[in-house]
């Protein structure tokens, strides 16, 4: 019984890759998506501007309390209630970015935070403009403690993407779902799912703790 | 949209909303005891010469860092019953829950232990306490300081992973949410009031996060 499921399940591997390769696509997408959001609010974040500050934080906040499951039921059954029809895939891409912004706009401001107040009146001093002072002194500096972490999150981001499942994006784990209901070897089907999932998240966890390790390394020889 | 938002239903459901807040915190408080466990252990196991005891952690650790935990909760949710082990619903979820935060937790616990400086353990070697002891005495005592903050930080991401429950059939927040969209048809009331009720969990905790993050700074740590 046992070989005669694997069978099966070996011949369902083309439906696992397709959703492999939607797992990827969504987390991809977003991923870009969530860089260029959370980068802007990190800006915003650490601006000199208190109001602009707080409705950061409270963004950030909001989307750090609650699941992402909520937040994705959220996006999916109340935008239509304002008549923007969605579809799933989109749904999906727009609720993940505006979550991966959040932690992405803590990372950075945090980074941006961490560079010495010493570096940016040097700048001012040396007469750079806002823009150069962001673009030559305080990025470069803050990419170093940025760059670890934010990595780590491109991890988080592609396994919170298994949730997207749920309204019905078949990703990995969603034909995983499909999958059990037909072969029923929970373990061997979702051994499967995690095997994919691992394949993917493992190095990019190793660049980051590899990252982590030079650019701490690269600090002491400072 | 705010025209529309009807408040009336919402306080009819309110009792309904709080049995799902409780029961998040109870699933809650019982997965962070049960991955406090596995994170000690597998902190303990990780960090000892032994390769035996080592590699074992060292996979467990990687393996559960690596994989989402839906489908984490799915493995064992559909896999159990084919090794002939029953478990209800709420003590598979537990269990994924553990087990999952357990892994983040060992880490969290490593770079506590790993802030204390050798002489401390040589110390303890020296006064010829044994592993044990010099765990409970010694290294325990003040890893657990360090790592507070960010063990408070795990609790909110557990608080929010048990949402996902909600997908195998488990009562909770989420559930209460979706209970009242399906009955009404009104997903707007029902999934902002759940996001509502997460956020007391989540200010609640960071603020004692940043409560003890205060404390230790104020005693020099």
């Amino acid at each position: 019984m046992w070989g005669y499921y694997l069978q099966n399940l070996i011949n369902s591997m083309p439906l696992f890759l397709k959703g492999l390769w939607m797992t990827v696509l969504v987390s991809a997408l977003s991923l870009l998506g969530g860089s260029a959001l959370g980068f802007i609010t990190g800006l915003a974040r650490s601006s000199p501007m208190k109001p602009l500050r707080y409705v950061f934080s409270v963004y950030v906040d909001l989307m750090r309390g609650t699941p992402f499951l909520v937040q994705i039921f959220i996006v999916f059954f109340i935008l239509p209630e304002l008549g923007i029809q969605l579809g799933a895939f989109a749904a999906a891409v727009i609720s993940l970015t505006i979550y991966a912004g959040a932690y992405i706009c803590e990372i950075v401001s945090s980074g941006i935070d961490a560079v010495p107040a010493g570096q940016l009146e040097a700048a001012k001093a040396f007469g750079l403009n806002r823009f150069q002072q962001l673009r030559y002194v305080i990025l470069p500096q803050a990419m170093r403690t940025i760059l670890p972490p934010l990595v780590g999150q491109y991890v988080l981001l592609i396994k919170d993407s298994s949730v997207v499942s749920v309204i019905g994006v078949t990703d990995v784990t969603r034909v995983g779902w499909l999958t059990v209901q037909r072969i029923p070897e929970g373990l061997m089907v979702f051994g499967l799912v995690g095997i994919l999932y691992f394949v993917i998240c493992y190095p990019l966890i190793r660049i980051a703790n590899r990252l982590e390790r030079l650019m701490t390394h690269d600090r002491i020889r400072l | 949209m705010l025209e529309y938002f009807n408040f009336r239903v919402i306080l009819q459901y309110l009792p309904l909303f709080l049995k799902g807040f409780l029961a998040t915190g109870w699933i809650s408080i019982i997965s962070l005891g049960g991955a406090s466990f596995v994170g000690i252990l597998a902190c303990v196991c990780r960090l000892s010469k032994s390769r035996l005891l080592s590699s074992p952690a060292v996979v467990f650790i990687e393996i559960v860092r690596s994989t989402p935990l839906l489908a984490q909760l799915y493995f064992f949710y559909f896999g159990l019953p084919t090794l002939g082990i029953r478990l209800t619903e709420i003590q598979t979820g537990i269990l994924a829950l553990a087990l999952n935060s357990g892994a983040y937790i060992a880490e969290i616990v490593r770079a506590g232990v790993q802030s204390i400086s050798l002489g401390q353990v040589e110390a303890g070697i020296a006064f010829g306490l044994g592993l044990l002891q010099r765990l409970r005495y010694i290294i325990l005592p003040q890893a657990l300081g360090v790592t507070i903050p960010p063990l408070l930080g795990q609790a909110i991401v557990l608080v929010k992973d048990s949402a996902l429950l909600s997908l195998i059939s488990v009562f909770e927040l989420t559930r209460a949410g979706q209970m009242m969209t399906s009955e009404r048809f009104m997903p707007a009331e029902g999934f902002f009031t759940t996001a509502c009720f997460y956020l007391i969990f989540y200010y609640c905790l960071k603020f004692a996060a940043n409560w003890w993050q205060k404390r230790l700074i104020f005693r020099g740590v």
